[in-house]
């Protein structure tokens, strides 16, 4: 006969929390984190004293405040009788501008080079190899300087274009100017312009002829992607592929031709008026300086970890595509690079990341991006340091987020669909 | 028992930073130096010479001061700070005061918390341009791109002038006065904006200085002069009284070649109130009685200063202008020694 008893229930005692390992890295877990959170109360205790006994408060009335100073390069309406806010806000696309054309070029560098470095063409690797080797072993803040050192010094003056003998002339039909102070190219104008509309109570416009384009493209690209689909269909259905790209490419360039006309679009040359060139869109030097170093030096990381992504595909998969009859550049496009992307993205995110937090070098060029206003001049004018700091790392901090949330997104789009 | 020596040690710590605000003074005899911020370099201001010893009209009132307060004109540090740098070094103690080209404002006085104790160059905000260009008058510079230090109160002053004469133009901002000079030379900006005692300076030090021209408008009142910490009055007493001991040895006719003289007694009561031969003046201040004496000693009284750093004898060739004495109708002043 078997007898059922409870195992007897040990009381719990206090010295268990130290010899009991059930309880142990518990009780190792709690003083650990009662120990940090003391360190950090101290931390935030020390700046109140210290803020007490220097006489400052800490709030963010100043934003609301004039800011008083001028911003070169601004997106949006913004003069110096704007707030220290708007002029943050100013910084803030500044430094988005940068990081998106910045992230784009990086790439576009990263993916022709990392090919280019596992090219069986013995120059073409090397020369590729030296790049990489070149770009990513010195500071970027160097070669933002050297960049910005070699346009100043090496391109012409406005003045340089005056008069009988001049002795530099505009490229391209006299349509761009290549300065050293940025490049000066035509801007599009519209004779019968929509105007723009303001939007979220006066801060900022929307240009309405940029909208109306924009709207007539994206609804060309949806019909084409449209046409695509059906000639998809009927190719594997039939296995004939009917010829679409006229039609594609119609839907597309006609209505934007089209709307264009409607609106009288013409070209705003740059021109020579005064100290500087008028009229025309304007590339300052500081923009090109900071944009193409930062994207040089990304670019050399993004073609490493490119070559990483394509010898991660075993090489049965290109010999599988040869024995198909696919010609190399179809056997890149179509079965390696979509493998290697799985294995590209998670380390492209840290890369873009690295860039975007990177451009707050911009100051040491004078662009203006959020760490030389709200962080830079802002600072400077109103003294408060800590808020100013404080905003300016969740300015980043979001920025990262967002970029490492679309990215993750897209990351898992491209993972392996375990059916 | 660990954590007990750790926390005593943290609030060990906790006091000690409290306790660092006050008493400057003590703290610099302690030391044995006086910390003093200067600018990064503007010649005929604060900068280092052939042989890394620094040389000014800013740096000889840094001197002054460590000769008063330490009976040593070389018993100081000399700490470049950029304009973006220099307040927060004062502030949080890094310095002890600040010599460096600093505009008096009220915003700076109040807000930032921070005491200047007198003018010792009154300055105003003007424009360098090439002559080249041909522009004779700062309203002719509708358009043009301009060089500018960020983080002083030229940017705001700039921005200021250009609106209310209703002309326009596009900001370069640069972060020191060698950058500045770099993209003024290179042709990246027209023209160069800031003080106009820096622009003489820095036109001083170009390879072709009569190629360039420094407008005749004067858009701002620029009062610079040397600042403390609020909260320390002694300490601020202390400097403010070293500058005034060389402005009043200028106007009394104390030099450093008859101080010797002097100090063994005259029949002026002033001269030897601030020379300690009469009088506790130092004892007030918490100082030597010879204090002034060796303030007026490290580079001789307010002129000499002037006319060995910044004077028409010197490549920078500034006039006294407004910054004669009262008494040649200029605007130094000092309050008496009584």
């Amino acid at each position: 006969m078997t007898t059922m008893t409870d195992p007897p229930k040990a009381s719990f005692r206090l010295s268990m929390l130290l010899y009991d390992t059930r309880y142990r890295s518990n009780t190792i877990q709690v003083v650990v984190l009662i120990g940090f959170m003391l360190g950090v109360g101290w931390l935030l205790n020390n700046v109140v004293e210290n803020m007490a006994a220097s006489g400052k408060t800490f709030n963010y009335g100043f934003l609301g405040d004039k800011s008083g100073y001028d911003i070169n390069q601004r997106l949006l309406e913004y003069s110096s009788q704007s707030t220290h806010l708007r002029a943050a806000v100013i910084g803030l696309i500044n430094t988005l501008l940068v990081a998106v054309m910045g992230c784009l070029l990086a790439t576009f560098i990263g993916v022709i080079v990392g090919v280019l470095r596992l090219s069986h063409n013995w120059i073409i690797s090397r020369l590729a190899a030296v790049y990489v080797e070149i770009f990513r072993n010195v500071p970027v803040l160097l070669w933002i300087l050297l960049i910005m050192g070699v346009v100043s010094d090496s391109l012409p003056q406005p003045k340089d274009f005056r008069g009988e003998n001049a002795t530099a002339t505009m490229s391209l039909g006299d349509s761009v100017a290549i300065t050293n102070r940025g490049i000066y190219v035509p801007e599009p104008l519209f004779e019968r312009g929509l105007g723009d509309v303001p939007v979220l109570g006066n801060s900022f416009e929307v240009s309405l002829d940029l909208m109306l384009i924009l709207a007539v493209l994206f609804t060309g690209l949806f019909i084409s992607s449209k046409i695509g689909k059906r000639a998809n269909a009927i190719q594997a259905e039939t296995g004939v592929r009917p010829t679409v790209w006229w039609q594609r490419l119609g839907i597309v360039a006609i209505p934007v031709l089209i709307t264009l006309y409607a609106l009288g679009f013409y070209l705003g040359y740059p021109e020579l008026k005064g100290f500087n060139f008028k009229g025309g869109t304007y590339l300052r030097s500081s923009l090109i300086a900071l944009w193409l170093a930062l994207s040089l030096y990304t670019g050399a990381f993004i073609a490493e970890i490119v070559r990483a992504g394509i010898n991660a595909i075993s090489k049965g998969q290109s010999e599988a595509a040869a024995a198909l009859g696919l010609r190399p550049g179809r056997t890149m496009n179509l079965i390696i690079l979509p493998q290697a992307m799985r294995v590209i993205i998670p380390p492209l995110i840290s890369q873009f990341l690295n860039l975007t937090k990177n451009s707050s070098l911009a100051v040491a060029v004078g662009y203006m991006d959020i760490t030389a206003t709200l962080g830079g001049i802002t600072l400077n004018q109103t003294g408060r340091e800590l808020e100013t700091i404080l905003l300016l790392m969740a300015c980043y901090l979001a920025i990262s987020l967002s970029v490492s949330a679309v990215m993750n997104a897209y990351n898992e789009r491209t993972q392996l669909k375990e059916r | 028992m660990k954590k007990t020596v750790f926390f005593g040690a943290l609030t060990v710590a906790g006091l000690a930073a409290g306790v660092a605000a006050a008493g400057t003074l003590d703290d610099v005899k302690a030391r044995g130096k006086l910390n003093c911020g200067v600018s990064t370099g503007l010649v005929g201001f604060a900068s280092p010479d052939a042989n890394g010893r620094w040389e000014g009209f800013d740096v000889g009132v840094c001197r002054a001061v460590a000769a008063a307060t330490l009976g040593d004109s070389d018993a100081v540090n000399f700490v470049p700070l950029s304009s973006k740098t220099r307040f927060t070094a004062l502030s949080s103690g890094e310095v002890d005061m600040l010599a460096r080209n600093t505009t008096w404002t009220l915003s700076r006085d109040a807000d930032l918390k921070l005491d200047f104790v007198g003018v010792n160059y009154y300055d105003g905000q003007g424009f360098l341009i090439p002559k080249s260009l041909g522009v004779t008058s700062a309203k002719d510079l509708d358009g043009a791109t301009v060089c500018i230090q960020t983080g002083t109160t030229t940017e705001l002053n700039l921005a200021d002038f250009f609106r209310v004469n209703g002309i326009s133009y596009e900001p370069v901002p640069v972060e020191g006065n060698a950058e500045a000079q770099k993209q003024y030379l290179a042709g990246a900006c027209d023209t160069l904006t800031t003080d106009a005692s820096a622009l003489a300076a820095t036109r001083a030090a170009f390879e072709k200085p009569d190629d360039h021209v420094v407008l005749p408008e004067i858009i701002s009142k620029e009062p610079l002069g040397p600042l403390v910490r609020h909260g320390d009055n002694e300490w601020g007493d202390i400097v403010r009284w070293s500058l005034n001991a060389l402005i009043s040895a200028e106007e009394l006719g104390i030099t450093s070649a008859n101080i010797d003289e002097l100090a063994k007694g005259t029949n002026n009561p002033e001269i030897n109130r601030i020379l300690g031969t009469e009088g506790s003046m130092g004892e007030m201040l918490g100082l030597e009685a010879n204090w002034a004496m060796n303030a007026i000693k490290a580079g001789g009284n307010f002129a000499e200063l002037f006319e060995a750093n910044i004077g028409e004898s010197t490549p920078i060739g500034l006039s006294r202008g407004l910054n004669a004495l009262w008494t040649d109708g200029g605007l130094i002043y000092s309050p008496p020694f009584r």
